[in-house]
C-alpha cells in the first residue's frame, strides 16, 4: 500500500512556522522529517512518522506554490489564490528574505551573476548552509539588486516599498546592493575578520553621507553611487599632506589636545604624518573606481594595521581621530572644511567600527 | 424581452506574458451571453490592462438569464496568427434575479483556463435590470431564491414547508461525443463545463417553476448532483424542500403573506381521497417494492427498466406490519388530541406525492418524532440516453426507490421523511443509487393552516417535555416494526423509547444531552470478483446487504464502546469499484438523557474449555471494560443512574449488559430481516475463532482515540460544546492510496482501508495542533475507488472550530473587567486561563492584523502547554454547573469581542472570505443571504511531473477552485460561504503520458456575517435597520 496522493489545502492557507524555516533552510522532505522527530513534535501531539511526513510534504507544497509570490512581494497582498492573514503575510516575507550573514559575506561586494552563483557551492560547503538556501539568498540579493538598481530615490525606502522588508531588513538589503554595485573588495585575507554587519554598518555611512541623496533629498537620483562631484573635491584635501607647514602645523596641533590623554603618544606623534598621509592618500585616489574597490582594504592597510601593530585601544583610536578631524578646521590655510568633515565623518565611524581589538 | 442584463470590464491585472519577445501581452475580452458577443479594445503590451470598456448591454429571456451563464474570455491579440485565449470567467447571474439578493456584481475574478489553471485577474462589473413577467405560463422562475442550507436560513423565517421538490436533466457528456476525437482537450473541458453550468441553470428553474406551483418562494436543502455516467450520458439532479420564507426583518405579519398562496394546487386534488387510508397506496402501487423498514438493494437486472426480482427473500417477516404504518397513530398513552393532532398533520403530508424534507434541523416545535434511519438502494446498468428531452428512465429509477423510501417510513409508523438526501456510485456501467433518510413524525405546524393548528400545537407542546419528546416512538408498541427494547422515556417517565436511535439529521437544539458527543465512524472493505454487466449488478446486489449490515453492527458496537446511545448525521456510503466494494458510515454519537444507557459489550468464546482461550477472551473483555470506562470519562457521561434505580421504571430494566452482536438494541433501521439471517446463528455468542470476529474487535480497539483538545463530529454543532469562538478553517483533505498487492483478503483490505481513515484523522489533528482547543465539524468523509487498486478518500470540507473551553471562568472574569482597557485585562488574564486567552487571541488575528501575531501565539501555546493539567483540572471542576450557565454563555463571550472590535481589513486589498461547511459562523450573525454558489470546474494538464506530480496538480487545483470560489463571493459583496460543500472530486491521471484530470464541483450560500459584538454595539434598534448599518459597514 502506497500513498499515491496527499493533499491538504486550507481556506486560510495553513503554515508552519518551523516547517517554514526548515524549508527556507533548504532542507529536503526526508530531512525536514527527521529534523521535526529530532524536536519532539512526535511526542508532543503523538503523532507517527507517517503523519508527520505526510504534513510535511504538503507544507513544503505549499511553500514551493508561494515562492512565485514571494519573489514579488507586492503580489502577495492582493492575490486571490492563497488567503493568508496579513501579519502571516509579513512574517513569510520577512524570512524569506531573511540571509545567514556568512553567506552574504562571502559574496559582499561581487559581481551578482551567473559565476558567483556557480561558486555558491564552495560557499555553502564552507558556511555549512545548504546549496538550496545558498541560493535562494543568492537570487534575493540579485532580484533586489535588479529592482532598485535603476530606481531613484532612497535606497532603503524604495527597498522597502518594493519587498515590504522591515526597517532592518530593508537597511541590510542595501548595504548589499550598495556593495554589489560599488564592487567593493572585501574577500581580501586582511579583511576577513570583519562582519557583514561591520561592513553594513560602513555601507550605512557611506549611502548616507557619500552619495548624491545624502546632500540633498531633491535631488531625483540614484542613491546607489557615490556623489561624483564629491570625489572630485576630496583630490583638494591633498593639500594636508602636500603642504609642508600645513602638515606640521596639524601635527603640532593634534599633539597639543592629545598630550597627557592617551597611553600611545609617542607612537601616535611619531606616526602622525603616515597615518595622515594615508588618510588623505584614500581621499584624494577616490576618483579611480579601482581605488573605491579597494576603499576598504586601503583603511585597513593604511591606518588599522599600523594602530594595531602600535596596540592602540579603540578609544585611542576615537580620541585621535575626533582630533585629528578638529584641528584640520582650525587650521586657517586649510579651505575645504566641508568636504574635511564629510569625509572625516564616514572616515571616522568606519575606522571604529573596524577597529576590532 | 423580460430583462436587461450589463456587463463591463473594468481592467486586467498579474496577467501572463503571451508575447515571448516583448515580455507583454496584448490582451483584450470576449464577453458572451447566450448567442451574442461583445469585444473589448486590445490594450496593447501590457500584464495590467484597463480597458474600462463601455457597458456591454444583452437583451434577454429571464429563461436564458436563469440558464445561460455570463462567459468572459481573456485573448491575446496576435496580428498574425489566430489569437490566444488566455482564460475564462464564468459568471453565474442567477443572484442577480432575485431581488432579496445581490444587486451587483463586482469585483476581481480569476481569469481560469482549464489546462493552465489561474492567469491573472479580470475586474468585471455585471447589472441586471428585470421586467416583471407575469405570464402564468412563462417558463421562467426568477426570483425563487435557493439555500444549500440544510436548515431554516438563519435570517428568515419558515412561514410555510411545502415539501420535496426534484428535476432531473440528462445530456451528452462531450467528453464521449465524437467530436472530442478531433478537438483539443482545453475545447472539450470548455465545453463540458459550459454544458454542465447550462444543466445547472436549467435545472434551478425548472425546480424553481415547480416551487412558485406549489407556492412556495424558496428552496432549502438545495442539493445538486451529477452523475457522469461515461458513455451513456451525463445526468444533473437536484432534490430540495420548497418553502415559503419570510425575511425576518420585514415588519408585516406572516399571516398576510402566506394565506393566498397556502393551498397547495394539483396534489392536493389528486390525493385527496385518499386520506386516513393513504397507508394502502404506496402498498398497491408498487407490488413489486416490498415494504421493508431498513435498507437494502433492489436490483433490476435488466438495463434500463427496472424488473424486480432477486433479493426480496426476506419480506416475510415484515408484511404483517405493514398495516400498522401509518394506523400506528395513537400509542396507548397518547391522547386523543395527539391522535387528532396526528392525523390533521398526516393528511396533509399524505397529500404529497413525496413527504420527503432534505432539511437537517427545523424550527422548534416541527418535528415531533423520530422513527429511525430508513434508506434503500438500487442496482442499475447504465445504457446510453438516447434522448435527452426524456430523462424518464433516471426519473422512474429514482421514482422507485423514493417509493420504496416512501414506504420503509410507514412501516416505522413515521409519514415523512427528514435529513433526505440521494446519491449514487458508478463504476463502469455498473450504477448504485442510495437514497437515505429518517422516518419522523412532523407536526403540521407549517404546513397547514397555521391559525387552526397553532393553538393546538401549543398545547400538545405542553403534554410532552420538549427536550426528550422526538425520541418517543411513534410506531405502536404492540406492533413493532422490528423488536426493540423499549423503556420510559428516562427525562418524562411518560412515553416510550427505544434503547438506541439513528438519525440522518442533525441533533435538535432541544434535546437533552448527557456529556459530549464524538465522532463515529464504521469501515467496510469487500472484494468483488470482477465482472461485467449483468453479473456484476448481481454480485454487487448480492454484497450489498452484508456489507450494510456489517456497517450496522460496526456503529453500534462503536457505539456502545462510547457509551452512547443515539447517532445523528447517520451518512453511509458505498462505492463500487472494479473489485472492491467500500462502505463508509460516519455519524456523530451521543447520549440521549431519555434513552436508556446502553450496556456493555460481552464477549463468549465458543469453547471455553481451554484455559489459555479463556484468559484470552477476559483479557479482552477486560480492554473492553476498561475502553468503555475510559471513554465515559472523555465524553463525560455520567447518567443519573442511580436516581433511575430508586425511582423504578415501571418496566424492568433489561440486561444490564447486552452482547455483542445481539441484535435486540437494533431499534433503528437496519432491522427486522437482518434480525432473521441472525436468527438462525447462535446471536449471543461472538465466536471468537472466527477470524471476522476478532478483526472485529480489533477494529473495535484500534480507533485511536481524539487528542486532548480535539472534538469532532459530523453534524453541525458538537453536542455538548456550546462556546464557541467564530474562527474557523475550512479545509478540504484528498488522499489516494494504491494498493499494492490487489490479492488482499477482506480482512486484509479492511485493514487497510481503516488504517487509511484513521491515518487520516490522525493527519488532520496533527495539522490543526495549533488550534487547540477546537472542534472537527462535518467531517464528512467521500470514498471512491477510481481505478482497480486505488481508493480515494476525501474530506470535502471540514471546519474546525476553535472554541474555549474554560468558558466558565472566562466570562465572568472578563465581564467584571471595566472596557477601557482590553488588551491589558486580557493579558492579565493570560496566565490564569490559558484557553479563554486563546479565543482572544484568534479574534485578535482576524480584527488587527497589526499586532505582533506570531510571538503571540508562541507564548499562548506554551502556556497552554504548561497549564493544560491545570486546566485540566478546572474543567472537570466546573462540570457541574456547565449545563445551568451554557446558555448563556455565548452573550458574555459576545460581549469579550466587543471590547475590541476594531475590526479592519486595510492591510490588505482582497476581501476576506470565510468558507464553512456549517450553516453558520458561530459567534456571528448573518445578516443577508445573496445567493446559492454552484460551481464546476475541471483541470487537466499535460505536465502532470513538472506540475509537481499528482498532488501538487491537485493541491493547487483545489487552491484556485477556493480562490475562485472567494472571489465570486466577494463580487456578490459577501464575506462568507456558508453550507459550503465539495460535491464532486473525481480524479484521472495517466502518469505514464505525464496527463492528469480533475472535476470539482462545489456549492453553498455567499452570505453577508456580521459579528455578534458589532451588532451589540450599534444601539437597540429596530431590527431591520440595524441589519442595514451593519451590510453597509460590511460592504466597506
Amino acid at each position: 500500500m502506497s500513498v499515491e496522493l496527499d493533499v491538504f489545502v486550507g481556506n486560510t492557507t495553513i503554515m508552519d512556522k518551523e516547517v517554514y524555516q526548515l524549508w527556507l533552510n533548504g532542507y529536503t522532505v526526508n530531512d525536514a522529517v527527521k529534523v521535526r522527530i529530532e524536536g519532539g513534535v512526535m511526542e508532543e501531539c503523538e503523532a507517527s512518522a507517517e503523519v508527520l511526513l505526510s504534513d510535511t510534504m504538503d507544507q513544503f507544497r505549499t511553500f514551493q506554490m508561494c515562492e512565485r509570490l514571494l519573489q514579488n512581494p507586492a503580489k502577495l497582498a492582493n492575490q486571490l489564490l492563497f488567503q493568508i492573514p496579513p501579519d502571516r503575510q509579513a512574517m513569510l516575507i520577512e524570512r524569506y528574505y531573511a540571509f545567514d550573514d556568512d553567506v552574504v559575506r562571502e559574496v559582499l561586494g561581487k559581481k551578482l551573476s551567473k559565476g558567483t552563483k556557480k561558486d555558491l557551492d564552495d560557499v555553502s560547503a564552507k558556511t555549512g548552509i545548504t546549496l538550496k538556501s545558498c541560493r535562494r539568498q543568492f537570487d534575493n540579493f540579485k532580484r533586489v539588486f535588479k529592482v532598485v538598481e535603476e530606481l531613484k530615490g532612497p535606497l532603503v525606502e524604495n527597498i522597502k516599498q518594493h519587498f515590504l522588508l522591515p526597517d532592518q531588513l530593508a537597511r541590510d538589503y542595501a548595504a548589499i546592493v550598495f556593495f554589489a554595485n560599488n564592487r567593493f573588495e572585501t574577500g581580501k585575507k586582511k579583511l576577513q575578520y570583519l562582519t557583514f554587519q561591520d561592513f553594513a554598518f560602513c555601507a550605512g555611512q557611506l549611502i548616507n553621507n557619500w552619495t548624491v541623496g545624502a546632500v540633498d533629498n531633491m535631488v531625483e537620483d540614484m542613491d546607489v553611487d557615490l556623489d561624483k562631484e564629491f570625489l572630485q573635491d576630496l583630490k583638494d584635501l591633498k593639500i594636508l599632506i602636500t603642504d609642508k607647514d600645513l602638515l606640521d602645523q596639524h601635527k603640532s596641533l593634534v599633539c597639543v589636545a592629545l598630550r597627557g590623554k592617551t597611553k600611545v603618544f609617542n607612537e601616535m606623534e611619531a606616526n602622525f604624518k603616515n597615518l595622515s598621509r594615508g588618510l588623505v592618500n584614500i581621499a584624494a585616489k577616490l576618483t579611480n573606481t579601482k581605488d573605491v574597490r579597494d576603499f576598504f582594504i586601503d583603511l585597513v592597510e593604511k591606518f588599522i594595521e599600523p594602530c594595531k601593530s602600535d596596540k592602540w585601544t579603540a578609544t585611542d583610536v576615537n580620541l585621535y581621530l575626533t582630533h585629528y578631524t578638529n584641528s584640520a578646521h582650525i587650521l586657517d590655510t586649510f579651505k575645504h572644511q566641508n568636504v574635511w568633515t564629510r569625509y572625516m565623518g564616514v572616515i571616522k565611524s568606519c575606522i571604529l567600527r573596524m577597529y576590532h581589538e | 424581452m423580460p430583462g436587461k442584463l450589463k456587463a463591463k470590464i473594468v481592467a486586467g491585472r498579474h496577467l501572463p506574458v503571451m508575447d515571448r519577445a516583448s515580455d507583454l501581452t496584448d490582451a483584450f475580452v470576449e464577453v458572451k451571453f447566450g448567442n451574442t458577443t461583445f469585444k473589448t479594445d486590445v490594450y496593447p503590451k501590457s500584464l495590467n490592462p484597463q480597458w474600462n470598456s463601455e457597458w456591454f448591454k444583452f437583451e434577454v429571456d429571464d429563461e436564458d438569464l436563469q440558464d445561460e451563464p455570463l462567459q468572459i474570455t481573456v485573448l491575446d491579440h496576435d496580428t498574425y496568427s489566430a489569437n490566444d485565449a488566455i482564460g475564462k470567467v464564468y459568471i453565474d447571474i442567477d443572484p442577480l434575479l432575485s431581488s432579496e439578493a445581490a444587486t451587483v456584481i463586482s469585483g476581481w475574478f480569476p481569469i481560469y483556463d482549464t489546462i493552465h489553471g489561474i492567469r491573472g485577474e479580470i475586474n468585471v462589473l455585471v447589472k441586471v435590470e428585470l421586467f416583471n413577467d407575469l405570464n402564468r405560463f412563462r417558463q421562467s422562475s426568477c426570483g425563487v431564491k435557493f439555500f444549500c442550507t440544510t436548515s431554516i436560513p438563519r435570517c428568515y423565517r419558515a412561514v410555510m414547508v411545502h415539501g420535496f421538490v426534484e428535476e432531473l436533466v440528462v445530456n451528452e457528456d462531450p467528453e464521449y461525443q465524437w467530436i472530442d476525437r478531433i478537438r483539443t482537450p482545453r475545447a472539450s473541458n470548455e465545453a463540458r463545463q459550459r454544458l454542465i453550468s447550462l444543466m445547472s441553470g436549467e435545472l434551478q428553474r425548472k425546480i424553481g417553476l415547480k416551487v412558485l406551483e406549489m407556492g412556495g418562494n424558496a428552496v432549502v436543502g438545495y442539493l445538486q448532483c451529477f452523475d457522469l455516467e461515461g458513455e451513456s450520458g451525463l445526468v444533473v439532479r437536484a432534490i430540495g424542500t420548497a418553502c415559503t420564507l419570510d425575511k425576518l426583518s420585514n415588519t408585516y405579519t406572516p399571516a398576510t403573506a402566506i394565506n393566498p398562496c397556502n393551498s397547495s394546487p394539483s396534489k392536493d386534488i389528486k390525493e385527496a381521497g385518499f386520506g386516513e387510508e393513504a397507508p394502502g397506496v404506496p402498498l398497491s402501487s408498487g407490488p413489486p417494492t416490498p415494504l421493508r423498514a431498513q435498507t437494502f438493494s433492489s436490483f433490476s437486472p435488466s438495463k434500463s427498466y427496472s424488473r424486480q426480482s432477486s433479493s426480496s427473500d426476506t419480506e416475510l417477516s415484515l408484511t404483517p406490519k405493514t398495516g400498522m404504518g401509518s394506523g400506528g397513530s395513537a400509542g396507548k398513552e397518547a391522547g386523543p388530541l395527539k391522535a387528532l393532532l396526528r392525523q390533521q398533520t398526516q393528511t396533509a403530508l399524505e397529500q404529497r406525492e413525496f413527504p420527503f424534507f432534505t432539511l437537517t434541523s427545523f424550527p422548534p416545535g416541527f418535528l415531533l418524532h423520530v422513527g429511525g434511519v430508513v434508506s434503500a438502494r438500487s442496482v442499475k446498468l447504465l445504457d446510453r440516453i438516447h434522448n435527452p428531452d426524456e430523462p424518464e428512465t433516471r426519473d422512474a429509477w429514482w421514482e422507485e426507490i423514493r417509493q420504496e423510501i416512501k414506504s420503509h417510513a410507514k412501516a416505522l409508523g413515521c409519514h415523512a421523511v427528514v435529513g433526505y438526501s440521494e446519491s449514487t456510485s458508478i463504476c463502469e456501467e455498473v450504477c448504485i443509487l442510495s437514497a437515505s433518510g429518517t422516518a419522523a413524525i412532523l407536526s403540521s405546524r407549517f404546513m397547514q393552516d397555521i391559525f387552526i393548528v397553532l393553538c393546538l400545537c401549543v398545547r400538545f407542546e405542553d403534554l410532552m417535555s420538549p427536550g426528550c419528546a422526538f425520541c418517543h416512538i411513534p410506531y405502536d408498541e404492540l406492533n413493532m416494526p422490528f423488536p426493540a427494547q423499549l423503556t420510559y422515556c428516562h427525562c418524562c417517565r411518560r412515553y416510550k423509547v427505544p434503547d438506541v436511535l439513528f438519525t440522518t439529521i442533525d441533533l435538535p437544539t432541544e434535546a437533552n444531552v448527557t456529556g459530549k458527543g464524538c465522532l463515529i465512524q464504521a469501515r467496510l472493505c469487500r472484494t468483488k470478483k470482477k465482472a461485467q454487466g449483468e453479473g456484476n449488478a448481481t454480485a454487487i446486489s448480492n454484497l450489498l446487504p452484508f456489507l450494510e449490515y456489517e456497517l450496522h453492527t460496526q456503529l453500534m458496537n462503536k457505539l456502545k464502546l462510547r457509551s452512547m446511545n443515539a447517532l445523528f448525521g447517520l451518512r453511509i456510503q458505498i462505492s463500487v469499484g472494479e473489485n472492491m466494494l467500500l462502505g463508509l458510515a460516519s455519524a456523530t454519537g451521543v447520549y440521549l438523557t431519555a434513552l436508556p444507557s446502553p450496556g456493555g459489550i460481552q464477549i463468549a468464546g465458543k469453547t471455553p474449555s481451554d484455559i489459555t482461550y479463556e484468559q484470552h477472551i477476559s483479557n479482552m473483555q477486560k480492554k473492553i471494560n476498561d475502553t468503555i470506562a475510559k471513554n465515559k470519562e472523555l465524553y463525560e457521561i455520567n447518567p443519573p443512574d442511580l436516581v433511575e434505580e430508586v425511582i423504578g421504571s415501571p418496566i424492568p430494566e433489561p440486561r444490564q449488559r447486552s452482547r455483542l452482536f445481539r441484535s435486540h438494541s437494533e431499534s433503528s433501521d437496519e432491522v427486522s430481516e437482518l434480525d432473521l439471517s441472525h436468527g438462525k446463528k447462535d446471536a449471543f455468542v461472538l465466536e471468537i475463532d472466527d477470524t471476522d470476529a476478532v478483526e472485529d474487535i480489533h477494529s473495535l480497539l484500534t480507533d485511536a482515540p481524539t487528542p486532548p483538545g480535539f472534538y469532532s463530529c459530523n453534524t453541525e454543532i458538537m453536542p455538548g460544546i456550546y462556546n464557541w469562538t467564530s474562527a474557523l478553517q475550512m479545509f478540504t483533505s484528498v488522499r489516494v492510496f494504491r494498493l499494492s498487492n490487489v490479492n488482499l483478503t477482506n480482512q486484509g483490505l479492511n485493514k487497510v482501508f481503516n488504517d487509511l481513515c484513521e491515518n487520516l484523522l490522525k493527519s488532520l489533528y496533527f495539522k490543526l495542533r495549533s488550534m487547540v482547543p477546537c472542534c472537527l465539524c462535518h467531517v464528512n468523509f467521500t470514498v471512491a475507488v477510481p481505478e482497480d487498486e486505488l481508493i480515494q478518500v476525501r474530506t470535502p470540507s471540514t471546519a474546525s472550530i476553535t472554541e474555549n473551553e474554560d468558558q466558565l471562568q472566562f466570562p465572568l472574569e472578563l465581564s467584571a473587567e471595566s472596557s477601557s482597557n482590553p488588551l491589558n485585562s486580557a493579558k492579565g488574564k493570560l496566565s490564569l486561563f490559558p484557553f479563554a486567552l486563546l479565543a482572544l487571541f484568534t479574534l485578535k488575528t482576524q480584527d488587527t492584523p497589526s499586532v505582533d501575531y506570531s510571538s503571540f501565539t508562541d507564548r499562548c501555546s506554551s502556556w497552554i502547554e504548561q497549564l493544560r493539567l491545570k486546566a485540566h483540572t478546572i474543567r472537570c471542576g466546573s462540570i457541574k454547573t456547565m449545563s445551568s450557565l451554557e446558555k448563556a454563555s455565548p452573550l458574555p463571550e459576545g460581549r469579550s469581542r466587543s471590547l475590541r472590535s476594531n475590526r479592519s481589513y486595510a492591510g490588505s486589498s482582497v476581501t476576506v472570505v470565510k468558507m464553512t461547511p456549517l450553516s453558520f459562523i458561530p459567534g456571528t450573525k448573518i445578516i443577508k443571504y445573496l445567493g446559492i454558489i454552484n460551481m464546476f470546474f475541471i483541470r487537466e494538464t499535460t505536465s502532470l511531473r513538472e506540475e509537481g506530480g499528482v498532488s501538487g496538480f491537485l493541491h493547487s487545483f483545489i487552491a484556485e477552485v477556493f480562490a475562485m470560489v472567494r472571489a465570486h463571493v466577494a463580487a456578490l459583496g459577501g464575506n462568507a460561504v456558508v453550507s459550503y460543500n465539495m460535491k464532486e472530486c473525481v480524479f484521472m491521471e495517466n502518469p505514464n503520458k505525464n496527463q492528469a484530470q480533475c472535476l470539482i464541483n462545489v456549492s453553498g450560500d455567499a452570505v453577508i456575517f456580521v459579528r455578534e459584538s458589532e451588532l451589540e454595539a450599534t444601539p437597540p434598534q429596530p431590527h431591520s435597520a440595524s441589519a442595514q448599518t451593519s451590510s453597509s459597514g460590511e460592504g466597506t
